[in-house]
Order: structure tokens, then C-alpha cells, then sequence
């Protein structure tokens, strides 16, 4: 019973790798860029949840919605002001303007909010459900944001498969010189994948605070490193990839911190990362098509 | 229709497109031929709004359009087959021919697909096919039945010819001139300049990324400079 418990603590955790590892693939897959700030627009989505649940008394539910319009918005403004002018420039300037914004959320988070941690309510409600006459008991957070999960995928399945946007997205993200010459807004629809990857970022920030409620302005730097590992590891663009990443990045996580070591486990991720890379470099479903002459 | 005024293109330090002038007018077949790296793409590509000239004019009818967004190109009704093709490979060729459509109204779009679809029968039996999975001379189809979702006046064309066996290359130069037929204005840039010369009606010689010669079609294809240079005559 211990084994099936940690298992859907691991699928649990990874559930919110892999949203966060969403953002990091869309966005790498359409800008060819990674943004290493989107673990710290994370943590300014579970203060700004934190806020509006437990200093101002609004509901839970508000607090999800207005959180994510906080990171939506966050998000665009980032890509606006500070990717959109490197646009041209080589992928190293990208990369540092990246990790700079990343610093510069994770200071002003501490100048605004000061370090101390703060004690985050969980958003769903602390209960857990027993199965087994007892022996298995699964807590009410790691159901919802499994479910959750799941939601997010059909969902960005359905939009990026089915909608004009989402297959112009894909467009982009293959060839964006042909897709401006189909009349595609490119820089329009690279700021409404900041934006979907931004938003999710606020529920992955909600449901990582509900799970494990010690929030800080460092809260995001190492699930959005971990994430990003999920992302390159399931194959960096790929939006299967990105939950089939993060679901073996948590159970891996969570089986190596039951069963081998509390302190090794961030390193048995890390490691497992590399064995897979160097067997197959793209990650699990990354390819490369090979161009017709 | 279109109206290329002395327009002058670089990358970086090198001058690629020096002084430029051509114009195509509605109903026409302009062809626009020279050697590889004479600066034939970049003159397209510049057209379309991808590159920009530093002087000179581009209109189209009589709006500027060196000044605009490449997207708002065309919406306008200039559209491009570019180079290499570069169709969407990891979308199938519905989904490719879909995105051609972007500017259009979803009301039309069914329609132009089944006028794509008999241009290139072809397409139609791949519709749910990835483009990546198309031979060359398949996706070369696709990337003009593309163009052609965007209700285009004016199609520009960059080398369709590349990379294709003989008997393709015929049925992609048969089916230029359908479209025309269909009122469509044709901008072909080509390396195979007897294919090009024997369906246009006008062209422009470019060289080292100025134009050295133009004429009527049937005149440059008798010029004895065009024979030697291009014509392997």
C-alpha cells in the first residue's frame, strides 16, 4: 500500500511539473527560447493567490481566477518589455535578459513581501480520502491537481489541434518567416503563449502552495528548475512530452526520496536527466524531421 | 499593380539588391531570372515584407506597402510561394492549407479548399497526411495550393522549379499558368529561365543584385547575352 501511496504522490507532484513544464515547452517551441523566469512568475502567482485568500477574506475560486490574471498579464508584460526588443539578437543576450528578469521577480518579491516565510492556505481543502479499509489514504490536493492536470492537457490538445490560434502557434513554432507569409501576426501569438503559459504558471504556483504550503520569493526558482528539466527531459516542444516528463520526473523524485535517500533525491532527478539525454538527445518524444531537399 | 522602385537591400555590410525597379501589371506573367545569389530571392522576400529596403519604394495597388507588417501584406492580396518550399511539416496538408487561409474568412475557407484540392488532386488524397511525410514535388504543391488560400491578386513565386524531376517541373509551370488564366498575377523568380521565358509574358534579367536587362519574354529568350548566360546556348 505504501508503494501505491507514493506513486500518486509522485504522479501528484509531477502533475504540477508538468504544468509548469508546459510553459517552458510552448515557449521554447515558439520564441526558441527558455525562460528562466517562469518559475519566479510561479511564486508571484501563489503570493498574489495568498493575498487575495487570506489577507482579504475573498474566496478560494477568486483567488485561482485573479491570480492567473495577475501572471497573464505579468507574463505578456515580461515578453513585451524584455524579450520582444532581443527579438534578433543571439540566443546567449536572450537567455542572461531571462535569468536577470528571473532575479529581478525573485527581489522585488522580497523587497514587497519581505523573506519571511508566509504559511499558504491550501485553496482545496486539507482532507484526504481512505481507501482500503484505511491503509491507502490519498489527500484531497494531490486528486485535484492530478485532475487538474489532466484537464489542462485535453484542453491545450483540443486548442492547439483544433483552433485557429493554436494551429497557428504550431505554425509559428515550425517556421515563422512562411507563417508571417500566410498573414500570421507572429508577435502576436508569441505573446499569447507568454500568456497561456503564464496563466497555467499561476495554477501550477496554487497547487504547488496547496501541496507543500511554505511560501517564499525563492518558492518557484527550484520547481521551475525541475520543471524545465521535465520539459527537456520529455523532449523540449512537445506538449506530451512535457506531461509525460513531469509525471516521471515527480515519481522519480518521490521514489527515490522513499526508498533511497531524502538527500539524494533531488540528484537521482538530475542524473536520470542526463542518463536520458545522452541515450536520446531530443528527449523521450522530441524528433527532428529531416528537411526535404 | 506592383510598382519595385530603386530599392536597395543588405545584409550587414553586403549591398545584395542595388537600385532595383520592376513592375508587374494586372493580368500578367513577370518573370525575374538570374543567377543563384543574384539577389532574386531577396528581392521577394523584401517584397513581402520579411526584409526591408533602406530607400527606394514598394507599391502595391498604389498603397505603400514597404512600410507595413508582413501580414498585413497579405491581407492585402500579395502572397508568396517561398523558397524551399517551407511548408509546415509537422502539420498535415489540410492543416497547412487551413493556415494559407489565415486572413480569409472561416465562411470561405471550405470552398477554396475543394479549388485547391483541383488544382492539386494530389492533396486532396493527403489531406490528413503530414506534410513531412511528401515528396518534394508534392510539397511544392502544397506550398502553392497554400499561397493560393489567401486568395492572392498577386502570387509571387520562388524557384518552383528547384529540386524537381523534368515532367514535374512541367506540371508545376501548366498549373502557374492556370492560375493566371484565373486571373491571378504571377512574380516568377526562376533559375530554369527557358521554363520561365517560354510561359511569361515579361522579365528582368538581375545580376550581382542589379537588374540588367528587361523585355518582353519572347525578345530575351532571342537575346544572344540571355542565350549565353542562362540559356546554356
Amino acid at each position: 500500500m505504501s508503494f501505491l501511496s507514493h506513486l500518486i504522490s509522485g504522479v501528484s507532484l509531477g502533475s504540477i511539473y508538468a504544468i509548469i513544464a508546459l510553459g517552458y515547452t510552448m515557449v521554447y517551441g515558439i520564441a526558441k527560447m527558455l525562460n528562466f523566469a517562469h518559475g519566479d512568475v510561479i511564486m508571484v502567482g501563489a503570493y498574489a493567490c495568498f493575498f487575495i485568500v487570506s489577507r482579504y477574506g475573498m474566496s478560494p475560486l477568486l483567488g485561482v481566477l485573479l491570480s492567473v490574471a495577475v501572471c497573464t498579464l505579468l507574463g505578456i508584460l515580461i515578453e513585451r518589455l524584455a524579450y520582444k526588443p532581443l527579438r534578433a539578437a543571439p540566443s546567449l543576450a536572450v537567455l542572461i535578459t531571462a535569468i536577470g528578469i528571473s532575479y529581478l521577480l525573485q527581489n522585488s518579491a522580497q523587497l514587497l513581501w519581505t523573506s519571511n516565510p508566509k504559511v499558504f492556505t491550501s485553496v482545496v481543502g486539507a482532507g484526504s480520502l481512505k481507501f482500503a479499509g484505511g491503509r491507502l489514504s490519498i489527500s484531497v490536493t494531490a486528486i485535484v491537481t492530478i485532475v487538474i492536470c489532466a484537464v489542462i492537457m485535453l484542453a491545450l490538445t483540443w486548442f492547439t489541434g483544433k483552433t485557429k490560434m493554436g494551429k497557428a502557434m504550431r505554425a509559428c513554432s515550425e517556421d515563422k518567416g512562411a507563417a508571417q507569409l500566410m498573414g500570421i501576426n507572429v508577435n502576436f501569438t508569441i505573446s499569447m503563449t507568454f500568456a497561456i503559459g503564464s496563466a497555467l504558471a499561476a495554477i501550477a504556483g496554487v497547487l504547488l502552495c496547496s501541496a507543500y504550503p511554505t511560501l517564499m520569493p525563492t518558492t518557484g526558482s527550484m520547481p521551475g528548475i525541475k520543471a524545465f528539466t521535465a520539459a527537456v527531459f520529455g523532449g523540449i516542444g512537445s506538449i506530451p512530452g512535457a506531461l509525460l516528463g513531469g509525471t516521471l520526473l515527480g515519481i522519480i523524485e518521490i521514489f527515490g526520496k522513499a526508498y533511497i535517500s531524502t538527500q539524494l533525491s533531488d540528484a537521482i532527478v538530475f542524473a536520470v536527466l542526463i542518463i536520458v539525454l545522452l541515450v536520446k538527445p531530443t528527449g523521450l518524444l522530441g524528433t527532428r524531421i529531416q528537411e526535404k531537399v | 499593380m506592383l510598382k519595385v522602385t530603386n530599392i536597395n537591400v543588405y545584409y550587414g555590410a553586403i549591398h545584395a539588391v542595388k537600385d532595383v525597379t520592376l513592375e508587374v501589371n494586372e493580368g500578367e506573367i513577370v518573370t525575374l531570372i538570374g543567377a543563384n545569389g543574384a539577389g532574386k530571392s531577396t528581392t521577394l522576400q523584401t517584397i513581402s515584407g520579411l526584409l526591408r529596403s533602406r530607400s527606394g519604394n514598394i507599391s502595391f495597388l498604389d498603397e505603400n506597402i514597404g512600410v507595413i507588417a508582413p501580414h498585413k501584406i497579405v491581407e492585402r492580396g500579395l502572397a508568396q510561394v517561398p523558397e524551399g518550399r517551407r511548408v509546415f511539416l509537422r502539420m498535415t496538408v489540410r492543416e497547412n492549407l487551413e493556415m494559407g487561409a489565415y486572413t480569409q474568412k472561416a465562411s470561405g475557407v471550405a470552398a477554396d479548399l475543394e479549388h485547391a484540392y483541383a488544382l492539386f488532386p494530389r492533396l486532396k488524397e493527403r489531406q490528413r497526411q503530414v506534410a513531412g511525410t511528401l515528396s518534394g514535388g508534392e510539397q511544392q504543391m502544397l506550398a502553392m495550393g497554400r499561397a493560393m488560400m489567401s486568395r492572392p491578386k498577386l502570387l509571387m513565386l520562388d524557384e518552383p522549379s528547384m529540386g524537381l524531376a523534368p515532367i514535374l517541373v512541367e506540371q508545376i509551370f501548366d498549373i502557374i499558368t492556370e492560375m493566371n488564366r484565373e486571373g491571378v498575377t504571377i512574380l516568377l523568380v526562376e533559375q530554369n529561365a527557358q521554363m520561365a521565358l517560354s510561359v511569361a509574358n515579361r522579365a528582368y534579367v538581375l545580376e550581382t543584385g542589379g537588374i540588367v536587362l528587361h523585355g518582353d519574354a519572347s525578345e530575351l529568350i532571342g537575346n544572344e547575352d540571355v542565350k549565353r548566360a542562362y540559356l546554356g546556348g
